[in-house]
This record gives structure tokens, C-alpha cells and sequence, in this order.
């Protein structure tokens, strides 16, 4: 993995009136690398986020996401990255190909750059054969996958990827984290919040957000040595509880 | 222990073509936490509805506490407590004002059962004035699961209650149904979370509308078929697909930071292993026994079915 810096966040601070919900973040992710977000309920990381995909404006701090300002190139910053969340993905009642075109369109991709992407996205999924199908009569497990394909059609530098994988059979789920490492290993960063800590042992470097702030940032094997745990769930234990 | 609470028997729904519930039949006992465990899709929420008298199954019967779901559905609706998926209270309520509501509407007060509620809602109590709306996720769950209690159920019914709930409140929620257990309420949970199967007295794994397996999370591991290794190198990343490669074992998959190899006992061996993985390039490997955990378990029976 490069030690090249794609997201650059130097004292982050965002106020909403009297609340601080992220209160002086630094942290620096590298190309390629899968960087897991974690936190409480209310920790601050949607914010954050949301700040990271130039959908919100932060209060202080220098922060720059594959190269841009968060604050004056916000619109560079949203066509340079890919976002999926659990809850919105795709239209359930278009065909994968239609979706496929609809997102490729909203990306400002061209009539062949679409027809390629989606038939080696296809491809690599093993889906072809249903991509006339509409999206709400195929399993959730399709869904997360081509949500995923489609968040990554415009090679973005970085994908946010947000409680990716809720609710969906442990089998599944780590298909999809072997598409994860796949992208990774293209070269595209995947920046990453999950509930399960067992996926937390899966990326390369985990921060932890407690109250607005990062506690702990390092690879989950160093977190273990530092906390003398066996696994990430006692690591967040430890860090998170009082 | 033994008395029955609730009684499936060969249970269907389906919604047009699709078949959400296919012939389940369960029975749970008094006091038991039993949890309904599977991804989503798996038909748990249909379940709940049914067994809430909120939809009618379209075979079989359910009787809570002997009462039937569909002719007594009045009777039941008075003695259990039902906590849905998605936030139900009254957001502009506050949170006193909605305990007072929920407790009205059982012709009861707070203060009678406040015994029942007293270890979760004083975690609350500070924000009492506070419109339900407005509290975080942690505090609308714990409002949720007062509201659900506030009549003294005889059984409680939580459906997906800790889904998108970060590992912390989840543990915290577990250990309040934990103490519920000793007022002798039985809990009836889902959630599509495996490791919270360990948690209660006896699961069902669901898929696709179909029960694959109902035991004690002890039992369900220990019938495992397979033995497990938990095998780690330098290269995490090829490690899983050269697992793969190798024809006698049953599964590669990753479990944190290992690799877990299944394979019927006797068919391969350790240093059989480790010089394959050698040969292909890895070092540092390490290689240790473990115990099937119970999403091993849950993926085998996928497998299987």
C-alpha cells in the first residue's frame, strides 16, 4: 500500500449551534487502503461524512478529499467519489440496466463508457443474465452488491461506504467484503462504517469516535496489542463504555 | 420451565407469489428468551405480525399463553408487549406523556409496575420532559422497550430491537432483557445479528421463510459437522481464494482476522495445509484449532439447504 494521502483532515470542527459534534478531528487515508470508521450511536461519524462528500460545510479545520477543498470544490469532491449507505440504494422499480444507466447518466458518463462499465460490472458479478430484471424482485444480498458496482461505475478515487452490509446472511456478507478488497486493490480507496467488529478486523486502519472525537486510530492489530485484547469488539468496548 | 408460552404450528404467509412463512412450527417456553435469528428477507417480521394479531397467517395457528391469535386476538393484545422494528411512539409526546399514554391505554399507571421498568427508565428519567422525537437512538429503544413493558406483559415480543445499533448499546440492551428474564416475562427477539444468538436460551435459524435449525446456541455449535482451522499469513488478501482451491475442504471464509477452513475430520491434516499454502507463496503462517462459531454453523446449514 502507497503512503499517498487521498483524504487529508487536519483540526475538523463542526458546530451545530451549541454542539460540537465533531470537535477537532485529525486523520490522513492512503490510496488503496480500506479505512474503517467507527464509532457509537451519536459519535459524529455521519457528520463527518457527510462533510468528507462535500454535502456539508465543516466550522473550522483544513480538510481536502482526493485533492479538493471541503470547502470551495465540493462539487470536484462529489465526482471523485462513490457513496452507498444500507438504506438508499437503487431504484426498485428499474432493471439493473436501468439503473446501471440511469447512475452512469447522473455521473457524466458517456452512451459506451455506460454499456462498458455495466457489462464488466456484470460480468465480474456473475449477474448478466439478470440485468433485465427489476431491482424489487431480486435478494437483498443482489441489491448490496450492485448498489456497491454502481457506487464504483465512475472509478471514483474513494468510496464512502456506510453500514454497508446490515441485515444481510453471513454468507453474503463476506462475498461482499471480497468485492471490497477487490477495489481496494484496484487502487480505490473504501472508506468504511460498520456495527459488526468483526469487519472492523478486516480493514487496514480503524479510527474510533467517541464523542465527537477520535480516541484511537491504527491497523486492528496494533489496536489489540495496545488494549491487550483479542478482538476488535473488546477493543470498542473498552474504548467506547464510560 | 417446561410450561409452554407460545405455540407455532405449521404457520404460512405469503403476499401474492412470494411465500414469506413456510409451514414454521416452534414452541417456546415460559420465561425462555428465544430468539428468531436470520438476515432479512428471512420472514422474521411477518412472523411478529402474525404472532401479534397484527396479520392472519394463512395456515396453521399460533396460541399464546393457550389463547389463539385470531379468535382471542383481544385477550392477547392484553398480555403481551410488542416492541416493532421501526421507532412507534409519539415523536411530539414527551417521554413521560407517552409512558402515561401507553400506560392509559392498559388501564393501568407507571407506578403500578414501575418495579418492571425502574433499571431502564431511570436511565431516561432526566430527560422526561424531553419530546420522544428528540432523543437519541439509545433513548428511544429504551422509551420503546418501557412503553412495551409498561402493562406487565406475560410475554414480550422485540422485534429486530437492536438492528443498526452500535456494539456497545446492543450489549447494554441484551443485559436489560437479561433482568427482564427474572420477573418470569418470556422474550420473544429477532435480529439479524448472529453473534447475539449466544445471548439467549434457544434460537431458530431462519432463511428464506423456512426454520433450518432450532437448539441451544450450545447445541447448534456443537453439532457442528466439520472441524474448523483459524489460518492466518502475510497475505490476507490471496489467502482466501488459494484456501479455496484445496478440494477437500468444505468452506473458506473469513472470520475477523483469520480464515476459517472446514473439512471433514480425517480428510486433510495440518502440515498438508500449511505446505499448500507454502507452496503457493505465504509465510508466516499460523494455523490453530477452534470451536465452530455460530455463524460456521448458520452458513452450513445454508449450504446444506
Amino acid at each position: 500500500m502507497s503512503k499517498e494521502i487521498i483524504i487529508s483532515v487536519q483540526n475538523l470542527m463542526k458546530k451545530f449551534g451549541q454542539f460540537v459534534a465533531n470537535d477537532d478531528l485529525s486523520f490522513e487515508v492512503y490510496k488503496g487502503e480500506i479505512f474503517g470508521f467507527l464509532g457509537a450511536n451519536g459519535a459524529g461519524k455521519t457528520t463527518a461524512i457527510k462533510i468528507l462528500c462535500g454535502l456539508s460545510t465543516p466550522t473550522s479545520g483544513k480538510i481536502s478529499v482526493a485533492g479538493f477543498d471541503a470547502y470551495t470544490q465540493t462539487n470536484k469532491i462529489k465526482h471523485n467519489i462513490g457513496y452507498m449507505s444500507q438504506k438508499f440504494s437503487l431504484y426498485e422499480d428499474l432493471t439493473i440496466t436501468e439503473n446501471f444507466r440511469f447512475y452512469g447518466g447522473i455521473y457524466g458518463l458517456n452512451k459506451k463508457q455506460i454499456q462498458d462499465k455495466t457489462k464488466q460490472l456484470l460480468e465480474r458479478l456473475k449477474l448478466e443474465d439478470a440485468k433485465d430484471k427489476i431491482i424489487s424482485s431480486i435478494p437483498l444480498g443482489w441489491k448490496q452488491k450492485l448498489a456497491f458496482s454502481i457506487a464504483i461505475m465512475h472509478d471514483p478515487k474513494i468510496v464512502f461506504l456506510d453500514e454497508p452490509t446490515g441485515g444481510v446472511d453471513p454468507i453474503t456478507r463476506r462475498q461482499f467484503w471480497e468485492l471490497i478488497y477487490e477495489t481496494a486493490h484496484q487502487g480505490i480507496t473504501v472508506f468504511v462504517t460498520t456495527h459488526y467488529m468483526d469487519e472492523a478486523e478486516y480493514c487496514d486502519r480503524v479510527s474510533i469516535m467517541v464523542d465527537g472525537k477520535i480516541i484511537a486510530l491504527n491497523s486492528p492489530k496494533n489496536l489489540k496489542n495496545e488494549y491487550q485484547a483479542k478482538s476488535m469488539d473488546e477493543v470498542f468496548l473498552k474504548l467506547t463504555r464510560n | 420451565m417446561n410450561e409452554l408460552s407460545v405455540i407455532i404450528n405449521e404457520v404460512s404467509r405469503h403476499y401474492n407469489k412470494v411465500i414469506a412463512l413456510d409451514k414454521i412450527s416452534v414452541s417456546i417456553k415460559k420465561g425462555e428468551i428465544f430468539g428468531f435469528i436470520g438476515p432479512d428477507g428471512a420472514g422474521k417480521t411477518s412472523l411478529f405480525r402474525i404472532l401479534t394479531t397484527l396479520l392472519f397467517p394463512h395456515t396453521g395457528y399460533i396460541t399464546i399463553e393457550g389463547l389463539d391469535v385470531v379468535k382471542d386476538f383481544k385477550k392477547i393484545r392484553n398480555i403481551i408487549g410488542y416492541m416493532p422494528g421501526s421507532f412507534s411512539l409519539y415523536q411530539d409526546l414527551s417521554v413521560e406523556e407517552n409512558l402515561n399514554f401507553f400506560a392509559s391505554i392498559f388501564n393501568t399507571t407507571p407506578e403500578q409496575n414501575y418495579h418492571l421498568i425502574k433499571d431502564i427508565y431511570q436511565q431516561i428519567e432526566p430527560f422526561k420532559n424531553r419530546p420522544a422525537g428528540k432523543l437519541s437512538g439509545g433513548m428511544k429503544q429504551k422509551l420503546a422497550l418501557s412503553c412495551a413493558l409498561i402493562h406487565k406483559p406475560e410475554v414480550l415480543f422485540l422485534d429486530e430491537p437492536t438492528t443498526g445499533v452500535d456494539a456497545v448499546s446492543r450489549k447494554e440492551f441484551w443485559e436489560m432483557l437479561k433482568n427482564l428474564q427474572n420477573f418470569g416475562i418470556s422474550i420473544i427477539v429477532s435480529t439479524p445479528y448472529m453473534d447475539e444468538a449466544s445471548l439467549c436460551d434457544r434460537v431458530a435459524l431462519m432463511e428464506d421463510g423456512r426454520i433450518m435449525e432450532i437448539e441451544s446456541p450450545q447445541n447448534i455449535q456443537a453439532k457442528y459437522p466439520y472441524l474448523i482451522a483459524a489460518i492466518r499469513s502475510n497475505n490476507m488478501y490471496d489467502i482466501i481464494s488459494d484456501l479455496q482451491e484445496i478440494p477437500k475442504a468444505t468452506s473458506a471464509f473469513r472470520f475477523g482476522d483469520n480464515i476459517h477452513l472446514s473439512y471433514k475430520k480425517g480428510e486433510l491434516h495440518k502440515d498438508e495445509i500449511v505446505n499448500f499454502l507454502e507452496n503457493k507463496g505465504h509465510k508466516n503462517i499460523s494455523f490453530d484449532m477452534v470451536e465452530a462459531d455460530i455463524e460456521d454453523c448458520f452458513m452450513e446449514l445454508m449450504n446444506k439447504n
